[in-house]
């Protein structure tokens, strides 16, 4: 048996070493948020955060992780989707199939710790996972919108069931 | 309340679903979840409602959602004319085998072709009126009083004269027992107040958190994993394989064969067996397709450009007698390579058989044939078997047509009775494994007189057809009408928007041994950029500006016309455009019409002195003739902006040794972050018909580009990836 820390708890399981962090969250852990898109960690849909750091978890063994590495996933970045990210998604609709989705806002989540106010160049960078239904702008315009509070500048003027207009 | 029901099932066993309180009304609710499960029972008003005493209104979708946003759509509409509160709205999927029970009573499931609203809209739209009348009668029943005193807004109805109110969860058990009305009157479309409007997706909030359950990971009780490969040359078989060797590794289970061409390993977590099956030695038997290649397709295709045998799609006049007695000739060749679909969830589907039930569980553009082709392959009838659909990880048509995997699933199943085993492709086995987009090429010629009128056109497409590889029997007398996407006579899905007085646009088909499937946007993609790049040779060479000559072969096409006057105008066509960055900036234009709608495009772009595109700005314009939800219309033509310019500047799929080269996103690049422009869509309904969005806009991207890309360097790009060609200056 062995352990890691994962959204704040301690999980136990077994697997062998070279089993992929990713497979072990999934399978073992039962934490399926992180997908499996193309296992050669190109596309960035297993991303996680490993101590804060966007980890592509498809390539990391999981004898290399740690017990005392904090390993936080989609389900853990909040209990309620209520994480800035999460918010400024649901306000912008910017999901279309929602696969690659739970990548996006971890690796957008780990920018935004990292650069408060991420400039276009950033986002650039940064943000290198893929989404095939093309959801890149308003991606984009999500993670302005949490950097900047607003969504005004999206420009989108959704219509929530709520009466809000985002 | 947002598709309470589409909710994660692993926490339930579906196998005691069938106990839920569903049975009342004679059929089985396959997502029953906790949440529902812990409030009181729907009552089903018609096929399409359900209302619950809270109020909650569940609507049924018989299309698949796969990212298109049509669930959300189609909701809006049966909504509309139900009167009821959209805050408490909510979705669910029937069954294809509660269809099949019910004598189809929700009709198509297919999901394909941008269709799922266009053809449904007015049926679902009687679904919603038809559940209305029912719930107002009851209520007027209930007050004794005439139904014309009463109406319906918001799930609250009212008797005007006495101001007596009640709502539909209320009078939903009443409501249910009453002879639905054999007509209703629909709203004119002026007085819609959900659709047309920006609403949000009903389907978001999961896709945050983690929440929402895709195939690939849902997990059963008791369920096993099964990861396979089959004869990566098309055509092969497998010869054997040394089971021997795997077996004793850590949660395998089984080895085994499936059809005649597969093998794959069934163990307790699919990690395992994908590591085992990567570690079973397999011999193969690589059949007759061994040796084939792109290259020597290539030469067959292009022989087929000047070949006798040839099926007509649209002609009038004698475009052969024309063009030899043209002023003026103009000609180029072009072609368009294999693409796959890349869904970001690879192929999968749960099944469990027994000798008396099959089940599967998977992602599906249609239920319908999901459950034809897990009943053949399960040996069972129809009656015996039923698909559970989850929302797609992606389709674009790969997960539509041929249900290649449902078929392994159950096969696999077969061989374990009693137990549920998830396949799961890996994305190797997914790259090699698709249903490619067809390889095509194309000549094009124009003739033109001495004023530089065109007078002939002639293109002969060359090449793949889909149909031949998928649906044979829908060729007739030779002629795939698919392959003509676009180039039409006048009609209401896919004509051409040109008039020219001698034209023939004709095919020699010519069949790789690639196995074709519908890509996003089909034939449409290369059609229009062959037309359209072609259209802007013609315009350079004979100085004339691209959108003159255009507008000259359009005076019978209004609609065609005024979605390219609409992007020219919003762009400032014929003004420079202003530098961006220090860079000039270049335009190219391309219009289109398939899937029933008018589209349009300007690509502002720049390419620097070492060659590097950068893509500013798409304006794009789509006449889809009724909007009906038009935030999700700008995010479908953003998307097909992604998924066109991935094939354009970067995809294709190519044949070495009788097999696809490309594995992985390594070797089949797409579209990124940086690489997206900035997207104007014109939404500009013109009303009297109903028009597609899924994908008509993706085939104005490419040519749009590659149009502006000629502006900016005076290079013309004849075949696609735009990688393969460098946009350096001499």
């Amino acid at each position: 048996m062995a352990k890691l820390n994962v959204n704040g708890a301690v999980r136990d399981f077994e697997a062998e070493g070279d089993t992929p962090l990713l497979w072990v969250l999934r399978e073992q852990l039962g934490l399926t948020g992180t997908k499996y898109g193309c296992g050669i960690a190109a596309c960035g849909a297993c991303t996680v955060h490993i101590d804060g750091v966007p980890t592509r978890s498809c390539v990391r063994p999981v004898s290399t992780v740690g017990p005392g590495e904090k390993v936080v996933t989609i389900e853990g970045l909040s209990r309620d989707g209520s994480h800035l990210l999460q918010k400024a998604w649901v306000q912008l609709d910017v999901p279309q199939c929602g696969y690659c989705q739970c990548g996006m806002i971890m690796a957008a989540a780990a920018l935004l710790k990292d650069k408060p106010n991420p400039s276009d160049a950033d986002i650039d960078d940064a943000m290198s996972n893929i989404c095939r239904c093309g959801t890149y702008n308003r991606v984009r315009a999500a993670i302005r919108a949490a950097a900047q509070g607003s969504t005004r500048n999206a420009g989108l003027a959704i219509q929530h069931a709520d009466g809000s207009v985002s | 309340m947002s598709g309470a029901l589409h909710t994660p099932i692993r926490r339930r066993s579906l196998l005691q679903a069938g106990a839920s309180a569903g049975l009342v009304v004679g059929f089985h609710i396959p997502f029953a979840g906790i949440a529902a499960a812990q409030q009181a029972a729907p009552r089903e008003i018609n096929a399409w409602v359900l209302v619950r005493p809270d109020d909650t209104v569940v609507i049924r979708i018989a299309r698949s959602e796969m990212g298109q946003g049509s669930l959300t759509g189609l909701a809006q509409l049966v909504a509309e004319e139900l009167e009821c509160d959209w805050a408490k709205v909510t979705t669910e999927y029937p069954t294809p085998g509660q269809n099949l029970a019910r004598k189809r009573a929700w009709g198509n499931f297919s999901t394909g072709g941008s269709r799922g609203i266009r053809e449904s809209h007015d049926y679902v739209r009687r679904g919603g009126a038809t559940a209305r009348v029912m719930l107002v009668q009851a209520a007027a029943q209930q007050w004794n009083v005439p139904v014309a005193e009463c109406v319906a807004a918001n799930s609250v109805i009212t008797h005007r004269p006495s101001g007596r109110t009640t709502t539909y969860g209320k009078v939903a058990d009443a409501a249910a027992t009453l002879t639905p009305p054999a007509e209703v009157a629909l709203k004119d479309p002026k007085d819609w107040k959900l659709v047309g409007k920006r609403l949000a997706r009903l389907d978001t909030v999961d896709k945050v958190t983690g929440k929402q359950v895709y195939g690939a990971d849902l997990v059963l009780p008791g369920m096993l994993n099964a990861a396979i490969k089959d004869c990566p040359v098309f055509g092969g078989k497998v010869k054997s394989f040394n089971a021997a060797a795997i077996e004793k590794r850590p949660g395998v289970k089984k080895v085994v064969r499936v059809g005649d061409s597969a093998v794959a390993v069934i163990a307790d977590t699919w990690w395992r067996a994908k590591t085992a099956l990567d570690a079973l030695p397999i011999e193969w038997d690589l059949g007759p397709n061994a040796t084939a290649s792109s290259a020597a397709v290539a030469q067959t295709l292009k022989a087929g450009l000047d070949a006798q045998d040839a099926v007509i799609g649209n002609s009038n006049g004698d475009a052969k007698a024309a063009l030899a007695s043209a002023a003026r000739k103009i000609e180029a060749v072009y072609s368009y390579p294999h693409q796959n679909h890349a869904t970001m969830e690879p192929m999968n589907a749960t099944a469990k058989w027994t000798p008396e039930r099959c089940e599967v569980w998977t992602p599906t553009q249609n239920g319908e044939a999901a459950l034809a082709a897990a009943s053949e392959a399960s040996g069972l009838p129809p009656e015996k078997c039923e698909v559970y659909k989850l929302h797609l990880g992606g389709g674009f048509g790969r997960r539509g047509a041929v249900h290649d995997w449902v078929r392994q699933s159950v096969e696999i199943a077969k061989q374990m009775p009693g137990v549920p085993v998830k396949l799961l492709w890996s994305r190797e086995e997914d790259m090699l494994h698709g249903r490619f987009h067809p390889v095509t090429q194309c000549k094009l010629q124009a003739g033109l007189d001495a004023q530089g009128n065109v007078t002939a056109l002639h293109m002969r497409i060359s090449g793949q057809s889909i149909l031949a590889g998928v649906f044979p029997q829908m060729i007739q007398g030779g002629k795939d009408p698919v392959v003509f996407q676009g180039l039409n006579p006048p009609g209401p899905e896919a004509s051409i928007g040109y008039s020219v007085p001698h034209l023939l646009i004709d095919h020699a088909m010519r069949n790789p041994p690639v196995p074709p499937g519908f890509w996003r946007g089909v034939n449409l993609n290369q059609n229009t950029l062959y037309l359209e790049c072609f259209l802007d040779e013609v315009a350079a060479a004979t100085r004339q500006d691209p959108l003159a000559l255009r507008r000259k072969l359009m005076a019978s096409h209004p609609k065609h016309l005024a979605v390219l006057n609409a992007v020219a105008e919003r762009v400032g066509w014929g003004r420079p455009a202003a530098d961006i960055g220090g860079q000039k900036v270049f335009r190219g234009l391309a219009q289109t019409m398939g899937f029933g709608s008018y589209v349009a495009a300007c690509a502002e772009v720049s390419v620097n002195a070492e060659g590097e595109l950068k893509i500013h700005r798409i304006v794009a314009a789509t006449d889809c003739g009724h909007a009906v939800n038009p935030q999700q219309i700008e995010a479908q033509v953003e998307g097909s902006f992604a998924y066109g310019l991935s094939a354009a500047l970067f995809g294709e799929c190519t044949l070495k040794d009788g097999r696809i080269e490309q594995d992985n996103f390594s070797t089949y690049p797409v579209v990124h972050m940086r690489h997206m422009p900035k997207v104007e869509t014109i939404v500009m309904p013109s009303g009297g018909f109903w028009g597609g969005v899924g994908e008509p806009t993706i085939a104005v991207a490419a040519p749009a580009v590659l149009n502006a890309i000629y502006a900016a360097t005076g290079k013309r790009v004849r075949d696609v990836p735009l990688r393969h060609h460098s946009l350096k200056k001499a």
